[in-house]
């Protein structure tokens, strides 16, 4: 007897679809043990995450404040995917874009409200934008690892912004700790129900549209599928590969900036340290599970946002390192990636040695 | 002054080296690991772990080692076995060494042991300017030397180097040859996964030895990028290893010195550096100056086979 794989012809909808799933549910389980392993009842665990998250008004509305930033770094991360292009560096340009964001926030004195917000976007876009854009062009100019460029500008973006808020921009009445004075009512997102939940939210909604739309309705979108999936089929076909990987990591990092002025102007008011708790990185696993798509990545930022709040609860019940959320979020991507064989390849027992 | 210095880079570049000596290993087997950095910690908490409860520096060691090697064998099954991909599979496991470290090493923060302490070589150490800085090391030291010897000589001076060669370069010819990709590529990426775990355990049993919440601070992608300079070759890791250590002593020196400069913009230039390195050595790369592995990063199926 002997285990042989074959791959299979057609790989059937129901498979892909449910792999997800399956894998965030054994990811689940595995999971449990480690909670054990530290002294934490998992059901009780997993009950206190989806009461805290989802359970309230104001559980629920925590929530899409934590998917807000999550959607925009995805959508960022998985229109570098499309192109086979990987943006690992969408922390640093949330960094990048709260630091332009703020930096017309603080110092450019504009009065009206909706020139400022303009002003405010602008700035996070293009900071996020350029961040990303060095490792484009290097990308496109010397074909220099994108992943690398992109993870080690995450490091500086962050010591840049330390850099600001502990020196030249600390607030001169902040007692000395790590951050910039408020920010004043006209840089400031409108809140709603009374609760943490600003317009970032709608807005990020909105740009998973624009983009869905963009993707799949334009030429653009298209090339971009095109010069992702076959290079060489796409400069036959006269497409600029080279100015396309610029402009796609470009605009990549412009939309992981824009989670940077979406979280100072919306929730912080203030640029501080530590704005981005990581949702660069966990901008990659939603981009993966959503295979790309714009919509997707909406649904699995909002099954990240219950995870991170929930992750913010065991903290303080159990004094469980916010770092755990890591180790379930790889725990996760394992799954996905062993599920992605059994969708491609049958396994199946057959008689006899070697050569059957 | 320069004594002084050189010490400090050859302290600062080991971890480094280490790390870098790992991912080559695993990138002449052709197969991309982005988990150098989750491996790094692994190691560290683990053999600041070990060490604590055992009170022996070689279990610490052993236990980086052995750990980091687990941990690499789910990117090797993932990757290998399943055929997935290795740059997901990666970050995965770095995400997971940073979560898991975080939780296991959350008891050991603030404790204490006595790390490994310098032992001058007899003769070597007298010698002027090089003697003390890389001869009156710790054994962790001495044995990275040793290492950067001996992987080098397995790649080209042994036949199951030159078939781990031919993984990264053909593995459908090797297969033909008989050798058996699968199991050899497992193997290197989980020793290569080990010694990177090693590289971890020199921070937390050597360089300050305590255990400290994502002690390795960037230090395993600066490794993925040296793998880049050194051309997949392990005498050239040891040169970049000690290029980012001097980049680091000097940041260090400088603010001990007390200059006007932000610590923080100090802190940016090993980063900086890095990137400025790859992207000289990617050019040098494409004049041809070193080869990148063939079939670096792409899965083999043995269906697939012309």
């Amino acid at each position: 007897m002997k285990l042989i794989t074959e791959r299979r012809e057609i790989s059937s909808r129901l498979l892909r679809f449910s792999a997800p799933i399956v894998s965030i549910a054994i990811a689940l389980f595995v999971a449990g043990f480690l909670l054990l392993a530290s002294g934490v009842n998992p059901l009780e665990a997993y009950r206190e995450i989806i009461i805290e998250s989802l359970g309230s008004i104001y559980g629920l509305s925590e929530t899409l404040v934590k998917t807000t930033p999550l959607i925009f770094a995805g959508l960022g991360v998985s229109l570098a995917f499309r192109m086979q292009i990987w943006n690992i560096g969408a922390e640093g340009q949330i960094y990048m874009g709260a630091l332009g964001a703020s930096g017309v926030a603080l110092f450019s004195g504009i009065g009206n409200h909706w020139l400022m917000m303009g002003a405010m976007f602008g700035a996070a876009f293009l900071c996020g934008g350029l961040w990303a854009g060095v490792a484009g062009f290097l990308r496109a100019r010397w074909k220099v690892n994108e992943v690398i460029v992109t993870l080690l500008m995450n490091y500086i973006a962050i010591l840049w912004v330390d850099y600001l808020v502990y020196g030249p921009w600390k607030d001169p009445k902040g007692f000395n700790f790590p951050l910039t004075a408020q920010f004043s009512d006209t840089a400031r997102l409108a809140e709603y129900f009374n609760t943490r939940l600003h317009s970032g939210f709608f807005l990020a909604i909105f740009c998973a549209l624009v983009l869905y739309l963009f993707m799949e309705r334009t030429v653009w979108g298209y090339e971009i599928k095109v010069i992702g999936s076959n290079p060489k089929a796409a400069q036959y076909a006269g497409m600029h590969t080279g100015a396309a990987i610029f402009f796609v990591l470009f605009l990549s990092g412009a939309i992981a900036g824009i989670a940077g002025f979406s979280e100072v102007a919306g929730l912080q008011h203030r640029l501080q340290h530590g704005i981005s708790p990581g949702y660069g990185y966990t901008a990659i696993i939603i981009a993966w599970l959503a295979k790309r798509s714009a919509i997707g990545v909406v649904i699995v930022s909002f099954l990240m946002g219950i995870l991170l709040v929930g992750g913010d609860s065991l903290q303080l019940l159990w004094q469980l390192p916010v770092a755990f959320v890591y180790a379930f979020q790889g725990l996760i991507l394992f799954f996905l990636l062993a599920s992605d064989f059994f969708i491609q390849y049958r396994v199946k027992l057959v008689k006899g040695g070697r050569h059957a | 002054m320069l004594e002084i210095l050189l010490d400090a880079t050859v302290r600062a570049g080991t971890p480094i080296l280490f790390a870098t000596l790992g991912a080559i290993i695993n990138e002449r087997a052709g197969i991309i690991n982005l988990g150098i950095e989750g491996l790094m910690l692994i190691g560290a908490v683990a053999g600041f772990a070990a060490t604590h409860a055992s009170g022996s520096l070689l279990i610490g060691v052993i236990a980086a080692f052995v750990l980091a090697f687990l941990a690499g064998s789910i990117h090797a099954l993932i990757t290998v076995q399943l055929r997935g991909n290795q740059i997901v599979s990666g970050l995965a496991l770095t995400m997971f060494g940073i979560g898991m470290t975080a939780l296991f090493g959350k008891e050991m923060v603030g404790l204490t042991i006595t790390g490994f302490e310098r032992i001058a070589i007899p003769g070597l150490s007298l010698l002027p300017v090089i003697g003390k800085p890389f001869f009156n090391q710790d054994l962790l030291i001495y044995f990275s030397f040793v290492l950067v010897a001996l992987i080098w000589l397995f790649f080209y001076r042994t036949r199951w180097g030159l078939a781990v060669r031919t993984l990264g370069e053909n593995p459908a010819a090797a297969d033909t040859c008989g050798v058996p990709v699968n199991l050899y590529r497992f193997l290197a990426v989980t020793i290569g996964s080990g010694i990177v775990g090693i590289g971890g355990a020199y921070l937390s049993l050597a360089s300050t030895p305590m255990w400290i919440e994502n002690m390795s601070g960037g230090r395993g992608w600066i490794a993925v990028a040296l793998v880049i300079f050194a051309g997949w070759s392990s005498p050239r890791a040891m040169l970049g290893a000690y290029l980012f250590g001097g980049i680091t002593a000097m940041q260090l020196r400088f603010q001990a010195m007390g200059t006007t400069i932000s610590a923080h913009i100090l802190q940016m230039l090993p980063y900086a550096f890095t990137i400025l390195v790859l992207v000289i050595s990617t050019m040098r790369l494409a004049k041809g100056a070193s080869q990148q592995p063939e079939s670096l990063g792409q899965p083999y199926d043995r269906e697939d086979r012309k």
